[in-house]
């Protein structure tokens, strides 16, 4: 399978490297996304993220075969958590390994921009009295 | 009509499944489901933006809705 596209309740950092090795890639390259503790100065307890699962799956597929194809990439990871996280856990990993090291660089970022704008999840960041759907609002 | 909503929509909502009642005037399309359902809750059209899904692919407003689709409301994505 050249592609690894999954939904999970929590991340297994430990995975990627061995899901991207290829006989023919020399270069692995990896971004992982973390719940970060301050927003705008504000203390962040934790993220809950909800996602439209069959969609979000597709989409997933979409974009990796577009990264493999503009790329000429030997094998694509997409990996997203859902339900609460906390501050410093792994939510979202995409990687991509290649013969070289440039491709798989401009892939990784390629992948992280547009799953940000097209895949179907949500994020609410919970505050200590409060909590906001992230980008709902202009 | 049944329709899923997700994110802040959701919230709006109160459900994340719900079946829509438009007094005999079933929109026909996206575009028009999309304003009936902002009439209908007009929070929604304080949202940064309001995509819809037939059937789990994205749907421009021409999209004919037919009556056994699975009709998604889509509010801004935050993902990663």
């Amino acid at each position: 399978m050249n592609k690894i596209i999954e939904i999970v309740s929590s991340l297994d950092t430990n995975q990627v490297y061995a899901e991207l090795s290829h006989p023919n890639s020399g270069g692995i390259c990896v971004f992982f996304g973390a719940v970060r503790e301050f927003t705008n100065n504000e203390q962040v307890t934790g993220l809950e993220f909800e996602t439209y699962e069959a969609m979000a799956l597709k989409e997933m597929n979409k974009l990796a075969d577009t990264a493999l194809e503009k790329w000429g990439l030997n094998k694509v990871v997409i990996k997203h958590a859902i339900g609460k996280k906390e501050v410093q856990e792994p939510v979202v990993v995409v990687g991509a390994s290649s013969a070289h090291r440039s491709a798989c660089f401009e892939a990784c970022r390629f992948l992280i921009d547009t799953l940000k704008e097209t895949i179907p999840i949500w994020k609410k960041e919970i505050f200590k009295n409060k909590s906001v759907w992230v980008s709902a609002h202009p | 009509m049944e329709i899923l909503f997700f994110g802040i929509t959701k919230d709006i909502v109160g459900s994340s499944q719900v079946k829509l009642d438009f007094e005999n005037e079933v929109p026909k399309s996206v575009g028009e489901l999309k304003m009936k359902l902002e009439r209908k809750y007009p929070e929604f059209s304080k949202l940064s933006s309001l995509a819809v899904a037939v059937n789990s692919e994205y749907a421009d407003d021409n999209v004919q809705l037919q009556t056994n689709d699975e009709v998604a409301i889509i509010p801004p994505v935050s993902g990663g």
